[in-house]
């Protein structure tokens, strides 16, 4: 993996970042990786930690510590021992990964995201409502060697396959759990795109129909999913959404008449999303 | 297919040696993945084209190309690419009618479950097929989209060569009219939910939604369960792909 020095030198992580299929990567600063507080707890995680950074530094390694068979990063002792060069090489990727979601968890990584997100690097959400969203991509763990990369969009807040194969190898841990919800903190404006398409959606053309003819909940196959995209509308959802602040209101084993009670204004807002500060008044 | 002017084709002064039908070729086109091929009969039968002719002229030319009586080849070299295309349109809109009927519900519960029609791209629908869908029944409106059963949303299709099909050619019923002829399709949903986390702990905003979601779904669930006490098939209406998460979106790390 590592490059030759003497003829059209091009860093690891360069290299790294254009291979096929690498696309959602971006460079980790060489200052970011030289620094051993961020790499903290890595060299547990990674066979052949130090020959591993020597690689994505780009240092030749002359040293032959402890292990007997790792023969450094130089070209000319690897070659003799060509099983540990395969190792090493996935070793680098793996540590570059597992740096890779540190670093964009930084504020210059953030930054560095964001714009490929920006860029529509990811791909945009397949949803047909969520009108071509940005999507950004997410781990379902940040152990590696377990998920492969997903992406999140945070217009349905949902999770989804990227669309073409090559990323298929990629593991999600390299991208890490908590990155979407940094970005999104990180920059409200995603939060507003979110909004505004949500505000267009008229929820009551939704569902299957038969002939213009909805389907009956009771049917069997009547619909089941509404929940799962729908978003407080009337008064009364709201004063119920208000009630999960800290958890699931226990009002399923009373009658279902409990909410019908003092509001009978029932109008149709619109960009519901926006009332969140409202102050809670139920419990 | 039966053609009663099979010898026909070997007497074709057409550039190509071998002549293939219509239906084929358009099946074949790159794009068409999606369709089905359509009876003759059904094609020829006028009672099931009643209508067709207010969206297209010449019907009875169209309907002769699509069954193979003339060859567009006959047809004057300036009309050609007009009938061609006034074809294809006319096809699409025999086989929006024609899913409906229970040998194309058939035809295409085969492709269905070839996954023609892709797979959904949801990590919490674990590659659900998906059926084609129109959000209009007139044409030249909207693309085609598609229905996921398991989370009962639309996708886009993820090739382009899909999204430029015209969703009138399946009509806004067909998923419908499959589930309620299919009832064995109809999958047991997930109550599975992504809630955005960051360092293990799940967004404030985020979360609260999804516990509301989370009530509603228990409201439906409620209300089947009232109306129907031995629920769907297998007595559960959701399941969960984790199993020790019966609480699991009310319980903050």
């Amino acid at each position: 993996m590592s490059s030759d020095p003497e003829e059209g030198y091009i860093p690891w992580i360069q290299q790294f970042c254009e291979l096929f299929g690498h696309d959602y990567f971006v460079p980790v600063s060489q200052d970011f990786i030289e620094d051993d507080f961020n790499l903290t707890g890595l060299s547990s995680q990674v066979p052949f930690y130090r020959e591993a950074l020597y690689t994505i530094l780009d240092y030749e390694v002359e040293t032959n510590p402890t292990s007997d068979d790792a023969g450094g990063g130089g070209q000319k002792n690897q070659k003799n021992e060509l099983p540990s060069k395969t190792i090493l090489a996935h070793s680098a990727e793996m540590l570059y990964g597992l740096i890779h979601a540190r670093y964009i968890l930084t504020k210059p990584g953030l930054t560095a995201m964001a714009s490929k997100f920006e860029r529509n690097e990811f791909g945009s959400c397949p949803r047909f409502l969520c009108d071509g969203m940005h999507m950004i991509p997410v781990g379902a763990t940040d152990v590696p060697g377990q998920e492969t990369v997903r992406l999140y969009c945070p217009c349905c807040n949902d999770t989804y396959l990227p669309s073409s194969s090559r990323y298929l190898n990629i593991d999600g841990a390299f991208f890490g759990t908590s990155f979407p919800g940094l970005l999104i903190k990180m920059f409200p404006e995603i939060e507003n795109q979110c909004a505004k398409r949500i505000s267009r959606v008229d929820s009551s053309r939704l569902g299957l129909r038969l002939f213009g003819f909805r389907i009956n909940e009771l049917s069997e196959s009547g619909p089941r999913m509404k929940w799962l995209r729908a978003y407080p509308k009337t008064e009364e959802e709201k004063e119920e959404f208000e009630q999960c602040e800290l958890g699931i209101p226990n009002v399923l084993d009373e009658s279902d008449g409990m909410y019908n009670s003092d509001s009978d204004m029932v109008e149709p807002d619109d960009d519901d999303d926006d009332d969140r500060t409202m102050a809670s008044e139920g419990v | 297919m039966a053609h009663s002017h099979i010898n026909e084709e070997y007497v074709s002064d057409s550039s190509s040696d071998f002549t293939e039908y219509w239906i084929d070729l358009f099946l074949g086109i790159k794009g068409n993945e999606y369709f089905c091929d359509i009876d003759e009969d059904y094609i020829r039968d006028r009672f099931n084209l009643t209508g067709l002719n207010q969206e297209i002229s010449k019907l009875p030319t169209l309907i002769d190309i699509i069954t193979d009586i003339i060859e567009i080849e006959k047809q004057p070299e300036d009309q050609r690419s007009t009938l061609e295309h006034n074809a294809r349109v006319l096809y699409g809109l025999i086989h929006a009618r024609y899913i409906l009927t229970t040998r194309g519900l058939n035809k295409m519960f085969e492709k269905y479950r070839n996954g023609d029609f892709g797979y959904c791209p949801r990590v919490h629908c674990h590659l659900y097929p998906l059926l084609p869908m129109g959000l209009h029944d007139q044409p030249r409106i909207s693309s085609v989209k598609l229905y996921c059963a398991k989370c009962e949303d639309l996708y886009n299709p993820k090739s382009g060569r899909h999204s430029v099909v015209d969703g009138a050619y399946f009509g806004t019923s067909f998923p419908a009219m499959f589930y309620q002829n299919f009832p064995q399709a109809i999958p047991v949903r997930t109550k599975d939910m992504y809630v955005p986390r960051v360092f293990g702990f799940k967004l404030h905003n985020y979360s609260k939604l999804s516990r509301w979601r989370e009530l509603q779904r228990r409201k439906v669930e409620k209300r089947l369960l009232n109306a129907k006490p031995e629920g769907s098939r297998g007595g559960k209406i959701y399941v969960s792909s984790d199993k020790n998460d019966e609480n699991a979106v009310n319980q903050d790390p």
